[in-house]
Parts: structure tokens; C-alpha cells; sequence
């Protein structure tokens, strides 16, 4: 039986290690309520907000897709990529209390063929990679069984909102 | 447009852009050569240097108004090094045109030049966690063509975009770049063969990604009083308007090298896009609108960024592109021919050199020494171009 890696997370403090119902991690302003992601520390970056303090907050944990892709070559360091290379999706998943969109790996088994603008699709974490002794997690995107009714995303090719 | 306004292009120059291998001052002095020929200018006579900076190349690259400056020889002129991703050019144009307008110095030299590694443009190496660019590589994977697929994904969905009009965008600029001496790429290609090369980040191919290449250009500009004495004539090429507008919060675009948006949860997105907003102002400050516009270089990252820039430089209506591609109005001869020079889809791109280039081309066609790719009766032509980090540019010249 070979030993049991201990699991780590890619990036610390961007999300949650829960494995039932995973979250990332991002920043409510205390004075305007401008959500960020990664976290704001020093200054909203809302220009019309002085704040200063913001509150650590779970980020809505689906979504719908705005746009996706693939990586049909392996990508360059530091990306660490398993050898040999397995290709996979990378989706742009529009939140919609957060109103912005957080890209993401989609995970294994699921290519482009399989995704369209507006499915639902919900949060996970996954292996990015490992070595001898541990495992690296991060969050990827996993369409929600059912989920595929082509819902709607907000907005023209320029993004979301209004 | 008044004189105190604008500035004089006396001289272009360019070094052929390819993968040479060769140091990357070599191509800038060749391109600074060039452009002082045809500006008929020796170089002591130029008072300012802008360099448009390269971050690949060591210390040289960071301050590469001064590595220009020294390798023609001290003369004792002002420089300046600009970093502004692919926005580099445009940032070295734009400071050599603002001392020009100030009044601070009469000519001045403008340069930029790269030398690039092979294959995808990476960070540059250690680790470092709180670098935007390192982490979307390490978290996800997401190249630069990652983002380029993303907006062409959404422009097929949206506005019913197709493969075949990606692989027709780069049809049309690798036969317009055919005699373009200075294009890396000078090959007839056929949507087939565009539709046959490898997919890279669906649903964008081989053929539809620019290279990274090697390159230099070059730009003498003046104030219009010593235009008009050095050349003796008012018949002249100027620069009208320089943009680099940054753009506005929230930002709800994914730009490279983001992993998220900006949130519109609390602040309405309103107004034109990012790439929209970089065009207007550059029409606001030349007082000119689309309507008056022969020709235009944009940045073609890829085949289906083309298409959006149609729209984001107001040749027409969102959603309206593809019909503009497929009548033929952007194709030399068409009413608003784009990419004349082949663009990066032939060129490739030396991210310093490249928004220079665009003007470079752009001069060249309004004073008709643009040989097989002239587009006839060119008056006014724009620019765009969009980089990391909320970088972007136009430059709208005219004659």
C-alpha cells in the first residue's frame, strides 16, 4: 500500500480545505461591501471607497460558465504538469452575488465538448499536482449534474454586470 | 488640429522581425539607423530617447532608452525607459511626445527592441507567490493564448462567430503581409490549412496565435515648427493623439494576467469596455471620429482578437465584426482596410518594437510608400493594441 501524502494546499489562504463543500476565499470590504478576489489587505480597490479593513469572506460556491477553453499544450513552468502531459479544460465562471468571474481548471474527464456559456457548474478541490510526499490541492470547476440547462450570463463580450 | 497639439513624424525604420538570436540593441540601432536616414537627420542632432524597455534581456533591456543612447554614442540627450507590456511602444511614443509638446526639447528618437526565448512567453523565473503572472501559471495552467480563447469561445456564443471566420481573419492578413519586407511570416495560407494546424486553447489554432519574435522599430518625431523647416513642406505625417488610458473600476473584463474580474456587486459597470475606452480617447484627443478612418494595425494576439477590436475601434456595432470580415470591408482594397502589414499574424510579436511598428506601418501607407499592400487615398489611420496588467494604446496618425 503506498503511503499516505499529506495534502496541502497549492496557494495558502485561498480557500477552504472542506471536501464536502470547498470555498474560496475572498474579501468583503467593510466599508463599501466590494468583493475581491484574492483577498484586498491594504486598499479597497473600489476608487471611490477609502476603506481599509476588510472581512474574510466564502465566495459563492457555483456558478455559470461566461467562457471556456482548453490547454491543448502543456503550459510552461511554474506550472507543474504531470508527466506524461494530460491536457484538460480551463473555465471563467461568472458568480452571481459576487458579480465577477474567477477562472479555473476544469476537472479531468470533462473537455470542451462538454461545456457551453451559462452552464451551471460548482466548486471542488482537486489534485494540481504532486511529489514524494505530498499532494497539492487547489479549487477547479465541475459542471453540476443537471446542471447544463444553458443558463444565462449577464453582460456582452465585455464582461459581466450591468 | 493645431501645431501645438501635435507632433511631426519625420522618420520610420524597422528591423526585419524574425528569430535572429541576435542581441536585441542590434536590431534597435539598425531600426534608429533607418528612421534617422529617412528623416535625413544625424543622430547628434536628437535631443531626447525614449526606449520602450524589454524585461527578457537583463539590466539592458530595463533601461533601454539609455542602452540605445550609449550604443549610438553619448551625446549628452535626455533618455527615458518605458515598461508598459505590450503597451511599451506606445508609452516610449507618448513620452517622447510629451516633452515635444512641452516645449523641452525639439526631436527627439523613439526606439524599441526584443529578443525572445522560444515557445510561450512565461514569467520570468523564481518563485514568487504574490505575482499575478506566476500564479495563474502555477494555479491553472492559463497561458496568454488561454485568455485569447476565452473572448473567442464568448464571441462564437454571443454573436454566432465561426472557425472558419478565425482562419479567414488570418488568411487575409498572411496574403497582406506577403511583401511586407519586414514580416517574419510571408506565406499565403488557406483556411484549410489554418483548420488543419494543431488546436492550442480551443477553439484557437497553430496558425492563429502570434509567435513571439524578434524585432526593432523606430520613430524620429519633432515639433511641427522644426518639421516644417527641416522638410521645408507642410505636407506632413503627424501623430494626433497618443491613449493609454488605464481602465476603469470595476474592470469586468478577465484581463491577462488575472485570475478574476473586478466585482460589479456594489459598483455598476458602465461605458464602453477596456479596449473600447483606449480607442475613444485616442479619437476624443484627435477630434476625429471611426468615420474618418482609411486604415487600421491592430493587435491580432489572435486571429478572433481582430474581430473584436473591429468593434472596440467603432468600425461597427457590437456583434457586427464578422459581417465586416465577411464583406470584405477590412481586406486592403475594403472600405477600412485592418492589418495591412499582415499584422502579428505575419510579424509575430517583439513586445517593445510592436506598437512602434503599428505606427511605423501606419506612416509608411500615408505617405503611399506602402508598395503591394498601399491602401489607396489613406489619410488618417489608428492604432490599437492591449497588454498585461491594464496596459493599451492607440495612436491616431494622419497626414
Amino acid at each position: 500500500m503506498p503511503p499516505v501524502k499529506t495534502r496541502l494546499p497549492a496557494v495558502e489562504g485561498w480557500f477552504t480545505l472542506d471536501d464536502e463543500a470547498p470555498a474560496l476565499l475572498g474579501s468583503k470590504c467593510t466599508s463599501c461591501g466590494n468583493f475581491a478576489f484574492p483577498k484586498e489587505t491594504y486598499f479597497c480597490r473600489n476608487p471611490h471607497c477609502q476603506g481599509r479593513e476588510f472581512a474574510e469572506t466564502e465566495l459563492s460556491r457555483t456558478g455559470r460558465v461566461w467562457s471556456y477553453t482548453n490547454a491543448g499544450y502543456q503550459p510552461p513552468e511554474p506550472y507543474v504538469a504531470a508527466d506524461p502531459y494530460v491536457p484538460f479544460a480551463i473555465a471563467a465562471v461568472e458568480l452571481a452575488a459576487e458579480q465577477m468571474v474567477v477562472m479555473g481548471q476544469v476537472v479531468a474527464g470533462v473537455d470542451v465538448g462538454d461545456l457551453h456559456v451559462g452552464d451551471e457548474v460548482e466548486l471542488v478541490l482537486d489534485t494540481l499536482y504532486e511529489d514524494d510526499d505530498h499532494e497539492y490541492v487547489v479549487w477547479k470547476w465541475r459542471p453540476v449534474a443537471g446542471g447544463g440547462a444553458h443558463g444565462q450570463t449577464t453582460g456582452g463580450k465585455v464582461g459581466t454586470g450591468a | 488640429m493645431p501645431d501645438d497639439k501635435r507632433v511631426a513624424v519625420l522618420g520610420a525604420g524597422m528591423h526585419p522581425w524574425g528569430k535572429w538570436g541576435r542581441n536585441f540593441v542590434e536590431y534597435g540601432l539598425a531600426a534608429a539607423g533607418d528612421a534617422l536616414a529617412e528623416a535625413g537627420l544625424p543622430w547628434t542632432d536628437i535631443q531626447y530617447v525614449a526606449g520602450a524597455d524589454t524585461i527578457r534581456n537583463g539590466y539592458p533591456g530595463f533601461i533601454a532608452g539609455a542602452t540605445f543612447a550609449q550604443a549610438l554614442g553619448w551625446t549628452g540627450a535626455r533618455v527615458s525607459s518605458a515598461y508598459a507590456a505590450c503597451a511599451s511602444g506606445a508609452q516610449a511614443i507618448s513620452n517622447a511626445r510629451a516633452q515635444i509638446l512641452a516645449g523641452l526639447c525639439d526631436v527627439a528618437l523613439v526606439v524599441g527592441a526584443d529578443t525572445t526565448p522560444k515557445g510561450f512567453f512565461k514569467p520570468v523565473g523564481g518563485e514568487r507567490r504574490d505575482d499575478p503572472d506566476w500564479l495563474r501559471f502555477h494555479l491553472i495552467g492559463a497561458t496568454n493564448p488561454t485568455y485569447f480563447a476565452l473572448y473567442a469561445r464568448r464571441r462564437m456564443e454571443l454573436f454566432g462567430a465561426t472557425e472558419a471566420d478565425f482562419a479567414a481573419i488570418k488568411v487575409k492578413n498572411a496574403r497582406a503581409g506577403l511583401e511586407n519586407v519586414n514580416a517574419r511570416y510571408r506565406k499565403e495560407v488557406t483556411a484549410e490549412e489554418v483548420l488543419a494546424s494543431p488546436m492550442v486553447a480551443d477553439p484557437l489554432r497553430l496558425l492563429e496565435i502570434c509567435a513571439t519574435s524578434d524585432g526593432g522599430a523606430a520613430l524620429v518625431l519633432c515639433s511641427m515648427e522644426y518639421a516644417k523647416r527641416h522638410a521645408g513642406t507642410d505636407d506632413l505625417v503627424t501623430i494626433d493623439a497618443v491613449s493609454t488610458v488605464t481602465p476603469t473600476f470595476p474592470q469586468t473584463v478577465l484581463d491577462m494576467p488575472g485570475i478574476t474580474t473586478d466585482s460589479a456587486a456594489t459598483t455598476d459597470a458602465i461605458g464602453p469596455g477596456f479596449k473600447q475606452s483606449v480607442a475613444l480617447a485616442a479619437y476624443e484627443e484627435a477630434g476625429i471620429g471611426p468615420e474618418d478612418v482609411s486604415l487600421a494595425e491592430v493587435y491580432d494576439l489572435s486571429s478572433a482578437l481582430e474581430l473584436d477590436w473591429y468593434e472596440d475601434i467603432m468600425l461597427c456595432k457590437e456583434g457586427e465584426a464578422e459581417r465586416l470580415l465577411r464583406d470584405g470591408d477590412t481586406t486592403i482594397g475594403g472600405r477600412v482596410p485592418v492589418n495591412p502589414s499582415g499584422g502579428l499574424s505575419c510579424f509575430g510579436e517583439a513586445i517593445p518594437a510592436q506598437a512602434i511598428a503599428q505606427v511605423c506601418e501606419l506612416v509608411w501607407q500615408l505617405r503611399g510608400r506602402a508598395g503591394a499592400r498601399q491602401v489607396e487615398g489613406a489619410r488618417v489611420g489608428i492604432t490599437a493594441n492591449q497588454g498585461l496588467f491594464g496596459h493599451g494604446s492607440s495612436v491616431v496618425v494622419s497626414r
